[in-house]
């Protein structure tokens, strides 16, 4: 038995594959093997959610998973959110609601929350505050962080 | 992280093989939860990681067949919460089954893996035991089942040989007319452990059931079979009385999240306020 891994995944869209030691998370994968540093590292223990990526179409923290059980399956980032150069609905609405401030933990509310309105596209505030539980943002701008993805839902500004 | 191999076998006969040969150096990876956080800060260190996601007899999904719900071991708790057969016969393990760390969390972990990792303050653990849940183990001789009172031996000890893996939790569909409820206490909402964690049912015969969790070295199942808590109309002192015998037998730790006199003191709350939403609700059903 090997101590390192073949890892062929389809990131953002693009198949790609890496040998990695078998102990290597997906999240230090993607950003040291794949140079994909949007995802970002912080409890490194699934409390904080800065490292959420969608595995399979679902949203995890990279920094649970090992990057050799990826192998086979489909990795999103924050990188691959946008289309053709262009940022998502949802990525605008962080911007003109003015939720972002350091930014480190937008990466993974960004994800987080495309997640909650794939399953909830019209989510109320309370929705929205249950679908981003698992994101801390240190500088405290939920309410902000909030707002954007009511207004990315089409909802009314709520920032007053 | 410390180095170790990652095997991801295809049929269970293997991972039984695997586990024989390494014993204790073998980690079994389902949602990884709480593996990888051990394995990142060292407090785990196998010598080889045994992926179970890719085993054809462990795919995940719940399946019901003579009024037995039976959950795979590879089965993330969101696909529990979403089920329908869940929220219906077992709507305390769905409530119990949501309150798990963040969506995030729930999208991996595995309810399995929560009774596997054998935490005295396992969210599921308290609805599992009221609902009577078995656990279904497998090992190089056999399939054998357990009640989970028997599985849990003490914090991070089950009653796992070897070369034994649970591949489901089966839990017998309540006869009508049970009602149940999950509280628990932390110190946030959301991605927190539980400073106490309650489950409590009340069946058509007006056996109530307890099960606590994080006031004892594994969660535990108490009953009333006198029928006085599930009375609506007897006194509060003497239901009070019979809450206190029962919640009386908890052994609360002082830790972190709570003292072990707080913890006791809010278990009887905690308790009397399920029991009294459970008895409501059997009022009106």
């Amino acid at each position: 038995m090997s101590e390192t891994a073949r890892v062929s995944l389809t990131l953002n869209g693009e198949p790609r594959t890496v040998e990695i030691g078998a102990g290597r998370t997906l999240l230090d994968t993607l950003r040291w093997e794949l140079d994909l540093t949007g995802t970002k590292e912080c409890c490194a223990a699934g409390e904080c959610g800065a490292c959420t990526v969608y595995l399979d179409g679902e949203a995890v923290n990279s920094c649970l998973v090992l990057a050799a059980e990826a192998d086979g399956r489909e990795v999103t980032t924050i990188e691959g959110l946008g289309s053709g150069g262009r940022l998502s609905r949802l990525q605008e609405a962080f911007l003109e609601t003015g939720a972002i401030q350091c930014g480190f933990c937008i990466p993974g509310m960004v994800v987080a929350a495309d997640a909650l309105l794939r399953e909830t596209p019209r989510p109320t505030l309370d929705e929205v505050l249950q679908g981003l539980s698992g994101n801390l943002c240190r500088c405290g701008g939920y309410t902000r962080i909030c707002a954007a993805v009511l207004r990315a839902a089409g909802a009314a500004d709520v920032t007053g | 992280m410390h180095g170790f191999a990652f095997v991801a076998p295809t049929a269970q006969a293997e991972v039984t093989g695997l586990l024989e040969e390494h014993g204790s150096e073998a980690r079994l990876l389902a949602g990884g939860t709480d593996l990888v956080v051990g394995l990142r800060t060292g407090a785990i260190r196998p010598r080889v990681v045994v992926d179970l996601k890719r085993v054809a007899e462990l795919r995940p999904g719940l399946s019901d067949a003579g009024g037995r719900l039976a959950i795979s071991a590879t089965t993330p708790l969101s696909r529990v919460v979403r089920d329908g057969r869940v929220r219906q016969w077992f709507p305390a393990l769905a409530e119990a089954a949501a309150t798990v760390g963040s969506i995030q969390i729930r999208n991996r972990a595995t309810l399995a893996g929560n009774i596997c990792n054998a935490s005295p303050a396992a969210d599921t653990v308290p609805a599992l035991l009221v609902y009577g849940a078995e656990v279904v183990i497998a090992g190089r001789a056999g399939e054998r089942r357990l009640p989970l009172d028997r599985f849990l031996l003490g914090p991070r000890r089950t009653a796992l040989g070897r070369d034994e893996l649970v591949t489901s939790i089966e839990l017998a569909r309540p006869g009508a007319g049970t009602f149940a409820a999950f509280g628990r206490l932390t110190r946030r909402r959301g991605v927190d452990l539980a400073t106490i964690s309650v489950c409590c049912s009340v069946d058509a015969a007006g056996v109530t059931r307890f099960a606590f969790g994080a006031v004892a070295p594994t969660p535990f199942l108490v009953a009333d079979e006198s029928g006085v808590l599930a009375d609506p109309d007897a006194d509060p002192e003497t239901k009070d009385r019979v809450l206190a015998e029962l919640t009386g037998l908890a052994r609360p730790i002082s830790d972190v999240r709570g003292s072990r006199e707080y913890r006791q003191a809010m278990l009887m709350v905690v308790s009397r306020r399920l029991l009294r939403s459970v008895v409501d609700g059997r009022g009106k059903g």
